[in-house]
């Protein structure tokens, strides 16, 4: 659903020990993507976070930590069936 | 040589005989039926295993692992039940019983018995392939010729998900769409074809799996999904719902009735090369809105018809989604209940996260927020049937 935002790519590699450090990465590497995930310090809605399979809201949100070897998964909700 | 009396004669004194009454007083015991596959038709005590004779020493096992455990075994009239009880003692069950005047007598005493139910030789050819699967066997049939499901959309998630319904003998089959086949559905939509161009989808879709399989029923609902409608809809009885909606205001009609009204969703979506599917089972795991509490702004939801899909994805989305459907309607394996198994054709890879119910969740949270539904026509996006 993203990979248009990611220039076609389905994984990027960013740095940042939290969430929040990760999307502020992502943000100034890939602005269109960055903007659709975070904005003004927060999640948007709309797009869920998980990290090695966790949702980072169920955890510490922006500030759940990110390992060297984590997966960050970024998922717009998507309604298709056609 | 002696002779079949004296034979018999011999064995019963060799084995042990039991009354009902004894016998019922047995705890934990495994009962088997050693008799014929028509006489076991036509009537077995209450909990009884069958296991004809022939086949007693090739499957006891399977029934009663541990040989201490009290097998009482039974026959019309406990003569090939006491040969049936040497053979058990003769691989090592320590506890096993030839019940006293076998069913003939336990029936005209009057005591409790049960009918089988029992596919006609018709079906048991044509699920043949199921019925020799231990997990699903002739009961695990039986459930799915029971049950009823409701696909949302007879579109790209629907085609598969409706033909293999159908192929593995769901009884019921409803479907609610409102549109029509057009040409550019036929490159993923499996259910129609250039002969239904122009039906509705749902006439189009009930042609096809009745001729796949007349044991379906299939129920249609030509109209599209909305608050004014889903009651009367979901008050025809449904055991799952396989969700194959194209819109996010269907999506959340759906969700919100399967949490009030307790009906398992099998959620599956699609966008290009991507698919999630995961199972919304109220009560056992989250909904919906624990995922997504609101539908996207429009231009955040692109749907197919803007952005396209590859032809196969609903073909693998939708034959995941039959699957988790058949487990739930069977009462097999591992539902994908909390589970959201992300799909992505391009590199061939599956991906799963977690999802866990929200407390704050505004339908099946704790203190709901939502308690009726909510149309969001603001949003029409570009779905115009359901799929």
């Amino acid at each position: 659903m993203l990979r248009a935002e990611a220039g076609g790519a389905r994984e990027v590699e960013v740095t940042g020990a939290n969430v929040r450090e990760v999307l502020e990465d992502l943000a100034t590497r890939m602005p269109a993507l960055g903007s659709r995930v975070y904005g003004d310090g927060e999640l948007q809605s709309f797009v869920n976070v998980y990290v090695d399979g966790e949702d980072v809201r169920t955890r510490n949100g922006l500030e759940t930590p990110v390992r060297d070897s984590s997966t960050v998964i970024l998922l717009p909700a998507m309604a298709g069936g056609c | 040589m002696p002779s079949y009396r004296e034979l018999l004669e011999q064995t019963k004194t060799e084995i042990d005989e039991i009354d009902a009454g004894a016998a019922r007083a047995l705890e934990g015991a495994v009962w088997i039926d050693v008799r014929e596959a028509d006489e076991w038709q036509e009537g077995h005590l209450p909990g009884a295993v069958h296991i004809p004779r022939g086949f007693l020493e090739s499957r006891v096992e399977a029934v009663a692992p541990d040989k201490s455990t009290p097998v009482v075994l039974y026959c019309a009239s406990a003569a090939r039940s006491a040969f049936a009880a040497k053979s058990l003692e003769d691989l090592g069950y320590g506890n096993v019983y030839s019940l006293a005047g076998g069913f003939t007598d336990w029936k005209r005493n009057g005591l409790e018995i049960t009918m089988p139910r029992t596919l006609s030789p018709e079906r048991r050819t044509r699920y043949s392939r199921h019925i020799l699967i231990p997990e699903i066997g002739e009961e695990g049939q039986l459930k799915l010729l029971d049950a009823r499901v409701l696909l949302i959309g007879a579109g790209g998630l629907g085609s598969p998900a409706s033909l293999y319904l159908a192929a593995a003998g769901v009884g019921t089959l409803g479907i609610v769409d409102a549109d029509i086949v057009d040409e550019t559905n036929l490159q993923r939509q499996i259910a129609h074809s250039l002969d239904t161009l122009g039906m509705p989808k749902v006439d189009s879709a009930k042609g096809a799996i009745e001729r796949l399989n007349p044991d379906v029923n299939v129920v249609t609902y030509r109209e599209r999904l909305t608050s004014e409608n889903i009651d009367r809809i979901l008050d025809d009885g449904w055991d799952i719902i396989v969700d194959g909606a194209d819109n996010f205001p269907t999506r959340y009609l759906v969700n919100d009735a399967s949490v009030w009204r307790g009906i398992p969703v099998v959620h599956g979506s699609i966008y290009r090369f991507e698919g999630q599917v995961t199972v919304f089972k109220p009560q056992d795991g989250p909904c919906y809105r624990c995922l997504f509490p609101e539908p996207p702004p429009p231009e955040l939801a692109p749907s197919c018809s803007e952005g396209g899909v590859l032809g196969v994805l609903p073909g693998i989305v939708g034959s995941l989604q039959t699957n988790e459907a058949i487990k739930l309607a069977a009462e097999i394996g591992e539902p994908l209940v909390g589970r959201l198994l992300l799909f992505d054709a391009l590199a061939t890879e599956f991906n799963e996260v977690k999802i866990e119910r929200r407390a704050d969740c505004p339908v099946c949270g704790d203190h709901p927020t939502i308690t009726e539904y909510i149309d969001y026509v603001e949003f029409c996006a570009a779905g115009r049937g359901n799929s």
